[in-house]
């Protein structure tokens, strides 16, 4: 949108804004994988060079339950994207085409579950989770994730689906294919990028949460979230270890992070921006 | 996005299923979308009962519990610390919503520019908002650790020692909404950048025939055009921002003294550091309360402009 015959000098400043944003924005990411690597002592009279180590990575591997923490993780979040997609695609593919009574307000609703505090949840949540035997457990966390994971899915994806021509589906019709059989050998084949994309948009955002696990899990069950929240509270002198918590929970999702690019936009955007 | 379909596909199924009774036919988006709302609904059942509870004195310490009325409202409302949540929200909403608008809309409109720095950077500068706030702030923290953060050492370079962050009262406003901003300029940044390559080119080209300036560009061409995408990076923030538990939490529990407990921290600590839950339920409820009206406010402004922006084309 901005003409490229821009003076060297303007080119200049604003490849340096650039750079000086970039470099607030990735050298935490940098520093903290660097200092994984520190001894405690070296923490303290070095900052580029030093002797690596993998101490930090021992301890934090082996001397504590973090690598049970990590799989916790993996279940809840893995297991409230997978209930989600169960649920959510059909319900996306409901509202992307059948015109029925309070479609908009049903859709909306299910929106609106994004944007409820998570504090007015978990207050009541708790006192019934104990209630029900939910508390501590992977179904109970599973449930409440779906706060995250549903409204994402079914919004996303129901974009996908409203993006396919109606045509597609009326000459599969006319082959004499029930609904369902469009669905499963038609439809869902064509937005399956779209979908798998918003699935691991979905696990990254149940992977981060925070609030719902720190009430609603106890000693059974702990998020890498809840769990490096530890390291921070404890007067620590372990800073290697932080950053191995650190570097160990940031991983995954940076790798997700790259697979989703081309549909991150429309991901975190519940489809409101088809980037 | 809420626009309706033709109905086509639901007009020749009707053909197709003629061996079905029709109200099955009618009832059958309603069943398809039951299991995903019977798994959501989960949430209504606390929020009734969170209604219902703040008017009653039940703590989580003991199990008997009676209806107080409207005790924990007026209480509420008539307590400083009240007014102090909804200020502090306020303030930290404000904070973190306008540097993140403003900023995220400068740094999208210089990679908006197709040279290969900006292809690379547009990949990895989303990097910190794939992070859980609460690892990115476990990070800050170590970044800014008085004896081996290494801002701290750069700071000691110009001879500025022991800069407080987040303890001390002036500082731990800036030091959560510099965190907030490190993870959440990015959300800004990939909508706006969206919004700016979806523009058409033809109006820049005519503004820069008839010699337009870059400001005036900018103003009338650049900045309407984009108000859907800015409305829409708006919504989400500003609903996010009044309702940040995570950062505050692990940053300092809301502390030091109060300065930071806005109202979804301070309705955490009533409820579960004190055990008070009928107490608790006023603050939430009212944080409730202002993001569904800001929110609604914010959503028919979003569809009014989206209206405009495709009437005009």
């Amino acid at each position: 949108m901005f003409s490229e015959n821009q003076s060297l000098l303007s080119r200049l400043i604003q490849n340096l804004l650039l750079i000086i944003y970039s470099i607030f924005a990735l050298f935490p990411l940098f520093w903290m994988a660097l200092i994984t690597f520190k001894s405690d002592l070296q923490m303290f009279n070095t900052t580029f060079f030093f002797t690596p180590t993998l101490e930090n990575y021992k301890a934090v591997l082996i001397g504590t339950d973090y690598i049970k923490t990590f799989i916790d993780n993996v279940i809840v979040s893995g297991g409230a994207v997978l209930v989600s997609v169960l649920a959510g695609v059909p319900a996306a593919y409901a509202l992307a085409r059948f015109n029925f009574k309070y479609k908009e307000d049903l859709a909306f609703t299910i929106l609106s579950f994004k944007f409820a505090p998570e504090i007015l949840v978990i207050l009541p949540l708790f006192m019934i989770y104990q209630k029900l035997h939910l508390y501590d457990t992977y179904l109970g966390l599973i449930w409440v994730y779906q706060l995250i994971t549903m409204p994402l899915l079914i919004w996303v994806v129901r974009g996908y689906f409203e993006d396919i021509s109606v045509e597609v589906e009326q000459a599969a019709e006319l082959d004499g294919y029930p609904w369902y059989s469009v669905f499963w050998k038609i439809l869902l084949p064509l937005i399956k990028p779209g979908l798998v994309a918003s699935a691991l948009l979905a696990f990254i955002f149940a992977w981060n949460s925070f609030t719902f696990s720190l009430q609603l899990s106890g000693f059974n069950i702990q998020t890498v979230t809840v769990a490096s929240l530890r390291y921070i509270a404890s007067d620590t002198v372990h800073y290697g270890q932080m950053a191995v918590a650190a570097t160990i929970a940031a991983l995954p999702e940076v790798i997700l992070a790259l697979l989703i690019q081309k549909h991150l936009v429309r991901g975190l955007s519940f489809g409101a921006v088809k980037g | 996005m809420a626009k309706s379909k033709p109905v086509a596909a639901e007009v020749t199924q009707d053909n197709s299923l003629y061996n079905k009774k029709p109200w099955l036919t009618r009832a059958r988006p309603y069943l398809i979308i039951a299991p995903s709302l019977l798994i959501t609904i989960g949430i209504l059942v606390p929020f009734v009962s969170a209604i219902f509870y703040s008017l009653t004195n039940y703590s989580f310490r003991s199990p008997n519990w009676k209806f107080i009325g409207l005790d924990n409202w007026i209480n509420a409302l008539t307590s400083p610390e009240y007014w102090h949540a909804i200020w502090v929200t306020i303030q930290y909403a404000a904070a973190t919503t306008i540097s993140e608008m403003l900023l995220g809309l400068g740094i999208a409109i210089l990679l908006s520019r197709e040279t290969r720095f900006t292809k690379i950077l547009r990949v990895v500068l989303i990097f910190p908002l794939m992070i859980a706030p609460v690892i990115a702030t476990l990070i800050w923290q170590l970044m800014t650790n008085n004896s081996v953060g290494i801002i701290e050492k750069f700071l000691n370079l110009f001879n500025i020692y022991n800069f407080t962050w987040s303890s001390s009262p002036k500082t731990a406003l800036f030091t959560a909404a510099l965190i907030d901003f490190w993870v959440y300029a990015p959300f800004v940044i990939v909508l706006i950048l969206a919004g700016i390559q979806s523009l058409p080119k033809s109006p820049f080209e005519a503004s820069r025939i008839d010699g337009g300036s870059a400001w005036f560009t900018f103003k009338n061409l650049t900045l309407p055009m984009l108000k859907p995408f800015l409305y829409i990076a708006l919504i989400f923030r500003l609903m996010a921002a009044m309702q940040e538990f995570a950062i505050i939490f692990a940053l300092t529990k809301g502390g030091p003294g109060d300065t930071l407990m806005n109202l979804s921290v301070t309705a955490y600590n009533t409820g579960f550091a004190f055990m008070k839950f009928g107490k608790s339920l006023p603050y939430i409820l009212t944080l409730w309360l202002i993001i569904n009206i800001i929110s609604k406010r914010l959503v028919a402004n979003w569809q009014k402009v989206m209206k405009q922006a495709s009437g005009n084309s």
